[in-house]
Order: C-alpha cells, then structure tokens, then sequence
C-alpha cells in the first residue's frame, strides 16, 4: 500500500479539481434533532466547506446512490397482445463517495459479494459500482457503534483513497492507479516517522473509545441452539414491523418487484423496490398462507441471516455494526442487545 | 440473464378444475426454444407486462423442446389475470431456475411420488420422465390427495400412468356422490401403499414429496419410520420469489434461498433449515 501525507488546504484543491468533472457525493449537515445534536446526511455537494469530514454518521447510509429505494428494472411498450421490454441498467454518470467511514466501504464490500458474486451478478447495481471512486475518511466511534465488533472498524479494500486526520494534515492510502494519479494534481509527499507515530496514536485512541460491544463468538451455533429462545418474542412484542432498520442498513438489499400499467394501456413497467424482512407479508405467498405470520419469527429471521446465513455463505457477517438500525428503531431495540440476550448475558 | 426474458406465446389453455389450468407455451424465437433446457423439478419465472411476476414449477416433459407446461392457480392478481388468456396471448418466461429432483441417481429403484393437492404440479415433469425412462425404474407409485374429486388435477392421464405400469392411489378427503376410491387423508392412502412392501423394497426407494407446507412432516414422518434414509427424499418446496436469482431474499429458509439451493431439497438439508417445513 502506498502513504501519502497531504495539507488541509490541499484537500480543498483535490476536491476542486474532481468536482470540474464529476458528481460528489459527501456528508453534509442536514438539519438539527430533537436533542439540539446535528443530523447528517450524504448528498451531491459542489463546494468543499459544505462537506463536513467530520460527521459522526447519517441517519441514512449511502446506499440510495447504487441500491435506489425504487429502480425501473424495465420498460415495456405494449400494443395489444404485443409488446417489446426495454432493460436499462440505469448507469448514471461516475460518481465520487467523499467521506465513507470504513463500515460503510465494508458494507459495500459485502454487497458486492452477494450482488457481484458468480451466480447471477446483478448489473444494475454493478454499473453504479463499478463507476464510483471512493474516498473514506476515519472517524471516531459514538457510543452506539460496535463495528468493532464485526471486524468492520477497518477496511482494507473496496476503496481508492482512505483519509485520516492527524491534525494539521491528512494522512492518505492510496489503494487505486485513479487515486494516485488524481494526487498529482495538490501536493502530497511521502510521510514522515512522526506522521506514522500520529496515525498509530489515532487508531489507538479510537481503538479505547468503543463503548458498544457484541460477542460473535460461535454465534452462528448459539442462534441455531436458541432457535427457540423465549427472547425472540420478547423482542418481537416490542418490534412495530415497520422495517425501517431495513431502511437505515447499509447492507440490506432485500426487494419485491411490481409491474404497473401506464394510464393510457400502451405503456408498462417493471419497478423494484427495497423490502424490509421485518414487514408482514414478506414471506406471504399466494393464496395467503404467510410463513412469517409473527413479528418475533420476522425479527429473528433478519438477526438470522446476518449473523448466520451470510456467515455460513460468506464466513463474515452482513452486519458491520455501524448502529443505524438501533439509533433510527422506534422501539429502540438494538443489536448489541438482542444479541446479548440470546447469549444470556444482560447487554 | 438478468431480466433476460424469452418472448413467449400461449399456445394453449386447458382447463383443469375451477381453479387451475394448465398453460402451454412456447418461446417465440427458434433459436431460443431449442437452446432452453430445463430438468424435472425446476421452474420459471413467468411474466405479463404491467400485470405481474411469479415463479412457476414446471408440469411437463423435458425432453420435450417445443413447449412448456404450467399448472397454475388462480390465487393472486397474475395468475387470475392468466385465467382469462386465451390463445395466442404474448408473455414472457425467464429461467429455468433452481434445483432438479435427480432422477438419473434415481434409475434402478423403487419411486415413491407423493402429492397433496397442487403438489401434483410439479411431479408432473419427473413422472413423464419416468413414464419416458420407465425399464430404468423399479416400483413406481404415485400416491395423490386431494380435497373432493373435483379437485383433481390431470384426471385423463390416470389411465396413461397406469398403461405404463405406475402404481396411482388416489384419496379424497371428501368425496361426492359419484366417488368411488378412498376417503381420508394422503397419509392413510402413504400408508396402504407402503404396507405390502418388504425390507427389500424400501432398501432401494426414493422419494418425492410435494404439497402444502402442512403435509411434508407427516409424509417424511411415516417414510423415515419405514426406513427410507432422509437423503432419498425430495420435496420441492413454494416460497414467494420476486427474482428467482437469489437477490430479492423473498424465498429465503434457514440460512440460504428457495431458488438458488431449492426448490427441491433433500430431506436431511430440509431438517437441518429453520422453519422450511
């Protein structure tokens, strides 16, 4: 891997010089909650000062930019008993992520392992993916994050450049030939021992400040052992099925697929939209029999297949404990207590 | 793949009961008509423009190139919108999907094929396909319930099973006042059957259960009870599915998916996912 160190000011230019041609994407400061504490949110941004670096995490992850909530999946034009289907992959323009924390470059990593993998890739998602370059940017855990955890508070591939503030400058990764060339244009140099010293002194500081923990070990078997476990009705007594934990998640990619006829009978079409496991009729099939009837049974089967199904396909999880769904849950269950719970320890 | 559809035309509708119909279709393009393939138990996904998707077991032959069958419900907006088609009617298919029943591990035994209701759907493809391989086979028995006797799917190809030396025992749970066979549930007329086989026998059948999600306990129960080890019985079970690619989750059991490791399963995978009968 190759380090760089770059001045703050720098930075404003490399921005610059990428937003003359393309679309950023990058955290900025939506609006203030009801605690009077910032709401951050991932938008297109065209001027750097508008950015906030040091954002602590969105409500939303950025998965709206190559996981859209609603997607067209095709087109159809009908006349009578015939009709012709148009496919557009809808590939936008490239896209720069500016300021991905290393769970959400995780959380794409994974993605990519389900919907680039060998069986079916889904080219709708890939040509979002493959058309976006990816600067993350290092942060420091708020007491809701267990990435930790889940092995996702680093993040070794999956981006171009990684950033992490050690002051007065950026120390840099670069990981793509894109991202080494577009640093020719701001002055960079090779970093220096007291640069490395002030980069290991962030990671170990970040490293003291975790507050929120989950035990992974053999979890895969006890969610198996505890199948029956009275917890997971309790947690479905609280649960409201609204899926808005589904929402929030970076690696949720669950879907449902609707055709809808234009008003004038001539014109169809093909939309998906992102589902939540967590909402009645997920497992509905025709004819009514439901095979999920109960919250408790959908609540478990979504902790079911991020820490068991995907662990079992994938050996990781499909959780990187970024915290959203706990922070957003409007009956405030969070992961690292249901967890817990399973495992019979208080959380 | 992805979206990929064949260009389809139904070629015909017969009807079946009140509720089902079995369609026939063909792809449009030569070229793709002989390319498409498919083996017993898999499925497709069918489409009509603006009216909808859903995943369909195949009902007929697979050496058969020119068409495929499908024995459908009316149950939701597709399938009753497909009730009212007629010939001639343009939709789309993708696949084949999903996993097969092997019949070609199956050849040089006894096969037991067990159908509750619209179960019989998808058995319909490996019974032709025993019917077409039938001196590869030993004993072969289908045992079929159903509701009342007009719930009765296939009826006119019960003396056709029966020409080609398969066992057909039929049970109704309710019978009318023409019926003449057995009166109980599939379980009753499972055990009738199983009961004047020997050791010899179950020592070298196979399986093949479908039906509502209800009747896979029972059946796979009493077949474990006889003997019949749980990796040589197959069920094929329904799922919702919106892809058929396993991205869309919809069909997922325990820790994997209905149409990327399913539908058919043998039984021992089936008892080891949660809550996939």
């Amino acid at each position: 891997m190759i380090f760089r160190v770059l001045d703050k000011e720098e930075l404003v230019k490399f921005f610059d010089h990428l937003s003359a041609n393309n679309a950023i994407v990058g955290p900025v400061e939506s609006g203030i909650d009801r605690k009077g504490k910032p709401i951050y949110a991932f938008e297109q941004v065209s001027d750097f000062a508008k950015m906030r670096l040091d954002y602590t995490t969105t409500k939303l992850p950025s998965k709206r930019y190559f996981l859209p909530f609603k997607e067209d999946l095709a087109v159809f034009k009908v006349e009578g008993d015939e009709w012709h289907k148009t496919i557009d992959f809808n590939c936008d323009k490239a896209t720069v992520f500016f300021g991905l924390h290393a769970c959400d470059i995780n959380a794409l990593n994974k993605l990519d392992k389900v919907l680039l993998g060998n069986v079916y890739p889904m080219p709708y998602y890939a040509a979002k993916r493959k058309n976006m370059f990816i600067i993350g940017v290092g942060c420091l855990p708020q007491p809701f994050c267990f990435c930790r955890s889940m092995g996702a508070d680093t993040v070794l591939h999956g981006f171009d450049m990684f950033l992490t503030d050690i002051g007065s400058r950026y120390f840099v990764e670069i990981l793509s030939a894109n991202a080494y060339n577009f640093l020719q244009c701001i002055k960079t140099r090779a970093p220096e021992e007291a640069d490395n010293l002030l980069y290991m002194k962030f990671v170990s500081e970040k490293n003291k400040m975790f507050a929120s923990r989950v035990d992974t070990t053999d979890l895969t078997k006890i969610l198996d052992m505890e199948f029956q476990s009275p917890v997971w009705k309790q947690w479905g007594d609280k649960c409201l099925g609204c899926g808005t934990c589904s929402n929030v998640c970076p690696t949720c990619y669950c879907y449902g697929v609707e055709e809808t006829v234009n008003v004038n009978l001539r014109a169809a079409k093909k939309t998906k939209t992102l589902y939540s496991c967590n909402v009645i009729d997920f497992a509905e099939v025709a004819g009514g029999h439901n095979f999920r009837p109960e919250r408790s049974t959908r609540l478990k089967y979504r902790y079911y297949h991020k820490h068991r199904g995907f662990v079992e396909a994938y050996e990781e999880s499909l959780c990187v404990g970024c915290g959203r769904c706990g922070e957003s849950c409007l009956a405030g269950i969070t992961v690292p207590e249901v967890i817990a719970s399973v495992r019979g320890e208080e959380a | 793949m992805y979206e990929y559809t064949y260009k389809s035309e139904i070629t015909r509708v017969s009807r079946l009961t009140d509720k089902e119909n079995l369609y026939r279709i063909r792809i449009i393009d030569q070229n793709d008509r002989k390319r498409f393939s498919f083996k017993p138990g898999q499925f497709v996904m069918l489409e009509v423009p603006g009216i909808g998707e859903a995943p369909f077991s195949i009902s007929s032959s697979p050496s058969s190139h020119e068409d495929v069958e499908l024995c459908i419900r009316k149950a939701g907006n597709l399938t009753n919108y497909l009730s009212r088609a007629s010939r001639g009617m343009r939709v789309g298919i993708r696949g084949p999907f999903g996993t097969s029943f092997p019949m070609e591990n199956m050849q040089g035994q006894n096969i037991l094929l067990i159908a509750g209701g619209l179960g019989l759907a998808p058995l319909r493809s490996p019974i032709a396909y025993v019917q077409e391989n039938r001196t590869h086979f030993g004993h072969v028995d289908i045992i079929y319930g159903a509701k009342t006797p007009s719930h009765l799917l296939f009826t006119y190809q019960y003396d056709m099973w029966r020409r080609d030396e398969i066992g057909l025992s039929i049970i109704v749970e309710k019978a009318d006042s023409l019926w003449k066979g057995q009166v109980g549930l599939i379980t009753n007329a499972l055990e009738a059957v199983i009961a004047g086989k020997d050791a010899a026998y179950i020592h070298n059948t196979s399986a093949i259960v479908c039906g509502p999600p209800v009747v896979f306990k029972f059946i796979c129960n009493i077949l474990s009870e006889i003997g019949v080890p749980m990796q040589k019985m197959f069920v094929s079970l329904e799922r919702r599915m919106h892809c058929g690619m396993g991205k869309c989750c919809r069909c997922n059991v325990g820790s994997t998916y209905t149409c990327l490791s399913g539908p058919v399963f043998d039984y021992w995978t089936v008892m080891n996912l949660k809550e996939a009968i």
